[in-house]
């Protein structure tokens, strides 16, 4: 390597290891149609869902699109605020920036109707009584806190009904039900 | 070494395209801004182009994207986009954090790997949500230059004051091409406009748009079938000048010079050029560079007009492609730039069978 030279004053002086040049930018977020329409009526305490124009799979939270085949959705759906767990996990340690008491339930949850789940907590619940195919119900904010926000939901809860069969459950339930559908 | 040498090595490097490459379909949708997602913009370009050439994605054997997570502000956004695509069953993808014209380059390249029949490139952008001043201040330089924030703007009136002050273009030529390219009606408003950028005005500088574009390419094997007269790739070469604004010569282009000498652009007569001018000294240049005149026929559209970050290039491609389509032109020049002032330059020669 070649031998770099610096004026004599800098002599003995701590070489640079590493320099900060902080960037910041910031942005208007514009959720698109879909997800407008989605969180206006969550604000009402609705749940929709997207009918995908394909196969009529039902796509919860909507995002406009069935990404399966690229096709546009504008088709939404009601859905009921109880569904079962299709998967889940139990977090042990602490996450920063997280204020949950430990253990919490993280659980992927298919509302009944949806051929899709999303991510949720489930509390009320011990984690070793969770299992997948548990029906759970919804658990809402006070009304007056509830607004155009993924955190109108602060839990989903079981609701002590029997549970779904494991072979029906989430993801593998898509497969029982297309199933079904091409039968019938 | 003077940037002329630079071509004078190079120039033995022109690119010979093995297998014949054409662009059969193109969709494209612009606007100041929008309120629909990625996802929402793209899925009916997508599908128009697959329902003009009959194509389904499975019948697509590559697909590839530009685009940048600096607008969207969210890392991996190209991935949410793929929503508009339908990868299932899976599909062979890839991603280029270019404009869409470089997208479509590292298309070109699989199908002279002979893997490939047809495939669709897409890109898109959406500046409104964020400033996309400092966006493009980001690209700049880490140390010596993004931390005092240059917008957009002062780094081309930089460039615009050694062309004028060197006498490479005049205030006149400026305000022409501003008539020309549509952002005023006639000298005397050019003239009248305050300085934006001195010595740049408004009507020099691009007005930003959301926007997206997609194109379907085919092989020599199917395009006849997908196309009517099918706008064949018969040139294309992209090259980068310096990141480092100290090793550039603002008032050259080397990089452009000889990415038209390498797409084969002086092989026959050009009768479309699309090029992508964010500024009125920017057309000028690239016209000096590439030894282009000044065209009868005007573009179909203008980046100066609305220049969509990421999708301005490919949209170039598309315009040209649309002129060989409908008959205007039987020999079409595309160009496609990014990095600050023309740093990456990319050309791509578009032509027609003639009967």
């Amino acid at each position: 390597m070649t031998e770099i030279s610096v004026p004599s004053s800098l002599d003995g002086v701590e070489p640079v290891q590493s320099v900060r040049t902080p960037i910041r930018m910031e942005y208007t977020f514009t959720p698109g149609v879909a997800a407008q329409t989605y969180l206006r009526e969550f604000a009402n305490k609705k749940i929709l869902g997207n009918v995908s124009p394909v196969d009529g799979a039902v796509l919860v939270p909507p995002r406009g699109a069935d990404p399966r085949h690229g096709a546009l959705c504008d088709e939404f759906i009601e859905m009921p605020h109880t569904g079962h767990i299709g998967s889940f996990c139990v977090t042990n340690v602490p996450i920063p920036g997280r204020e949950l008491e430990l253990p919490y339930i993280s659980a992927w949850i298919f509302l009944d109707g949806a051929d899709i789940g999303f991510l949720n907590l489930v509390a009320e619940c011990p984690p070793e009584e969770c299992r997948i195919g548990m029906r759970v119900e919804a658990v809402w904010k006070p009304d007056e806190e509830i607004g155009m926000t993924a955190e109108n939901i602060l839990y989903w809860r079981p609701t002590g009904e029997p549970d779904i069969p494991f072979e029906a459950a989430g993801v593998r339930g898509w497969h029982v039900r297309k199933q079904g559908k091409t039968n019938a | 070494m003077r940037p002329q040498e630079f071509g004078a090595g190079m120039s033995e490097n022109k690119v010979k395209p093995m297998r014949k490459v054409a662009v059969v379909a193109a969709a494209s949708r612009q606007e100041e801004k929008m309120l629909d997602t990625e996802v929402e913009l793209m899925i009916p370009l997508i599908t128009e182009v697959r329902a003009k050439t009959g194509l389904d994605q499975t019948d697509i054997g590559f697909t590839c994207s530009g685009s940048s997570d600096f607008l969207a502000g969210q890392a991996f956004s190209f991935v949410m986009t793929l929503d508009a695509v339908g990868p299932v069953p899976p599909i062979a993808e890839s991603h280029v954090e270019m404009d869409g014209a470089w997208a479509l380059y590292e298309t070109w390249v699989k199908f002279q790997m002979g893997v490939i029949d047809t495939a669709l490139v897409y890109s898109y952008g959406k500046p409104s949500p964020g400033s996309l001043q400092d966006v493009l201040s980001t690209q700049l330089d880490p140390y010596y230059v993004a931390p005092l924030w240059p917008d957009a703007h002062s780094v081309a009136a930089l460039q615009a004051r050694l062309l004028l002050e060197q006498g490479t273009i005049t205030s006149d030529e400026l305000a022409d091409c501003a008539v020309r390219t549509g952002t005023v009606e006639n000298r005397e408003d050019y003239f009248s406009q305050p300085l934006l950028a001195d010595p740049l005005r408004e009507a020099d500088c691009p007005t930003y748009a959301d926007g997206g574009v997609a194109l379907i390419l085919s092989s020599e094997e199917k395009a006849n079938e997908l196309c009517d007269r099918p706008a064949w790739i018969t040139g294309i070469d992209h090259r980068i000048d310096a990141h480092h604004f100290g090793a550039r010569d603002f008032t050259a282009v080397p990089s452009v010079r000889l990415a038209a000498q390498n797409a084969g652009v002086h092989d026959g007569p050009i009768d479309s050029t699309e090029l992508h001018a964010a500024y009125t000294t920017h057309d000028l240049l690239l016209r000096k560079e590439m030894g282009l005149d000044i065209p009868e026929v005007p573009q179909r559209s203008y980046p100066i007009q609305a220049d969509t970050l990421m999708a301005s290039g490919l949209l170039r491609i598309a315009e040209a492609a649309r002129s060989i389509w409908d008959g205007s032109a039987n020999r079409a020049l595309a160009h496609a730039t990014a990095g600050p002032i023309l740093q990456q330059n990319l050309v791509c020669v578009l032509e027609g069978e003639q009967d």
